[in-house]
């Protein structure tokens, strides 16, 4: 494969209205949407809906330690409402960007896939589409709930989140039709590879993914040596003495709650960090193979390649600071965000540029 | 292609595979049940101890503590499979971008496949018997193996940029290929 890429030009491997130019525009997009609506989530509802979550487990206390039973399932039929509204939107944000990680990844394999290019086209805009669909659909489940559904317990929004769901397995089960093709043919590639140039903006992105990602896996590793069988032991703790506090009566259930959400947003900080690291990290590496297709000066393209390592490693850092910083780091984290986001976009417009050069004039200048 | 390109990428898209059909049979048979327990029993603790039954009520929090921790790691497993047989498929793109000999760069394949499939393994063993150390053992081993061969991976891709080597070590050819140039 080498010696092929080797005599391969970014133009030839980037046809107008091919399936790879739809996947590698269209899985940029996902991504910059995906990590954008996750910002705007961090920023105005993940710490609402925490304090809104731990005043109503506060309420469930109060409700105990009066002994209103009823009173305390419906309280917990409220937490639920309230762990819909962010799991959805946690889910949401992840099943986006990770869509875009899968079309950026379908991409790198179309060279792989051996079917025809209409039928390529044809898949990677149903990818795109089903990628766009399922956190739409995945985001509406907690505000459409089942009005006008014709179903027991699946509202509209769940049936459209599933309809997505089914057309990217479908898309990917074709792809590896394809693949299972090209490996039966004796190996022969449908088109030509990604250029295998190695830029400095490539070697990066590729060096700089992976020790992002092997961060991440050290990182794992410390939190489920040091921290995670500690972390439930002292969940099932505080929640005795939660109980315990409430059937007395003689209060100390504010303490016990405090303790309870410190200890779940400790956790979900610590994980946050991990996996985001992880993903930019990725990220990182899938960015390094559109390199040749960023239609900008070097200094622009090495310019957003640094804006994005930089982003993917402030936002995790100060994720995990906000322990210990407050507000104050999660602001930070936010910008870190940002900043890969505006990275993406960067990209994505050099990307659009070089299409709409080789479009008009048929060769990249 | 070469043996550890190839073993990357066959290794991640049956990583891939494994772990979505886990995810799908978890999704259809077991996640509502246990999302159900764990929800039921959290508010039956507190139900109970609104009724003054403190003891049911550590029971069921002890209840709560099992399903989730058993929880925590079935989910952990899903996203674990796929995530590194994700990343398996893209070093097996990039993998020619590693500076090392073929038989190094196969042993650093066979290290980052076995250990990606070892280390979710090891997780959901734990759930199996939690007092086993050998689940524990295999999910360290696993973690640590993919870990060390990460770590080749980056030495791997550093020395391409430190040494000036082109892809797989040696195409110069490739390595003046600039954006735009024609050979």
């Amino acid at each position: 494969m080498s010696t092929l890429a080797a005599q391969t030009r970014p133009a030839e491997t980037f046809a107008p209205m091919s399936a790879r130019r739809l996947l590698i525009f269209g899985g940029i997009a996902l991504i910059a949407g995906g990590m954008l609506f996750g910002d705007i989530f961090a920023v105005f509802v993940l710490h609402q809906n925490g304090g809104q979550t731990g005043q109503a487990l506060l309420a469930a206390c109060e409700a105990a330690s009066t002994g209103n039973s009823i009173a305390v399932k419906e309280i917990f039929q409220r937490i639920g409402g309230l762990l819909e509204d962010r799991g959805t939107k946690v889910d949401a944000h992840v099943h986006m960007a990770d869509a875009g990680y899968l079309a950026l990844l379908l991409a790198l394999a179309q060279p792989y896939v051996v079917l025809p290019p209409s039928r390529k086209k044809l898949l990677a805009g149903l990818f795109v589409t089903g990628g766009l669909l399922l956190p739409v659909g995945i985001f509406l489940i907690h505000y459409v709930g089942l009005a006008y559904s014709p179903f027991a317990v699946i509202g509209w929004a769940s049936v459209l989140a599933d309809t997505a769901g089914a057309l990217l397995i479908v898309v990917l089960i074709a792809e590896c039709y394809g693949i299972v093709k090209f490996v039966l043919q004796g190996g022969k590639v449908s088109e030509l590879a990604l250029p295998a140039d190695r830029t400095w903006e490539r070697r990066a992105l590729m060096s700089g993914g992976a020790a992002l990602i092997l961060a991440g896996f050290l990182y794992g590793a410390w939190y489920a040596g040091i921290d995670l069988y500690r972390h439930e032991a002292r969940e099932a703790q505080i929640l005795k003495s939660m109980l315990n506090a409430a059937s007395a009566g003689g209060g100390g259930t504010v303490v016990e709650v405090a303790n309870y959400g410190a200890l779940a947003a400790g956790r979900a900080v610590k994980i946050a960090a991990h996996s985001h690291i992880i993903e930019f990290g990725l990220l990182a590496m899938l960015l390094s193979f559109v390199q040749p297709y960023v239609y900008l000066s070097e200094h622009w393209r090495r310019r957003w390649v640094a804006v994005l390592l930089i982003g993917s490693v402030i936002l995790p850092v100060f994720v995990l600071l906000e322990l210990n910083l407050g507000l104050v780091a999660g602001g930070i984290a936010d910008v870190g965000g940002l900043l890969v986001v505006i990275a993406l976009i960067g990209m994505l417009v050099g990307i659009l540029r070089y299409s709409g050069q080789i479009d008009t004039t048929g060769v990249a200048a | 292609m070469s043996r550890a390109r190839k073993l990357l990428l066959i290794g991640g898209f049956a990583l891939a595979a494994l772990g979505m059909l886990y995810g799908l049979y978890y999704a259809l048979f077991v996640e509502h049940q246990t999302l159900d327990q764990m929800g039921g029993s959290l508010a039956q603790a507190f139900v109970q101890a609104a009724e003054r039954r403190q003891v049911e009520a550590s029971s069921s929090v002890d209840n709560y503590a099992a399903t989730k921790y058993a929880y925590v790691r079935q989910v952990d497993i899903h996203s674990h499979w796929i995530g590194l047989a994700m990343l398996l498929i893209v070093l097996g793109v990039a993998f020619d971008f590693v500076v090392f000999g073929e038989r190094a760069r196969v042993w650093i394949a066979m290290a980052l496949v076995a250990g990606s499939f070892l280390f979710p393994l090891g997780v959901i063993l734990q759930t199996v018997s939690r007092n086993t150390a050998f689940a524990s053992a295999l999910a360290i081993f696993g973690s640590a193996t993919v870990t060390i061969a990460l770590a080749a991976v980056v030495w791997g891709f550093w020395r391409t940029s430190s040494e000036g080597r082109g892809v797989g070590g040696a195409s110069p050819r490739v390595s003046a290929y600039r954006f735009g140039e024609r050979e």
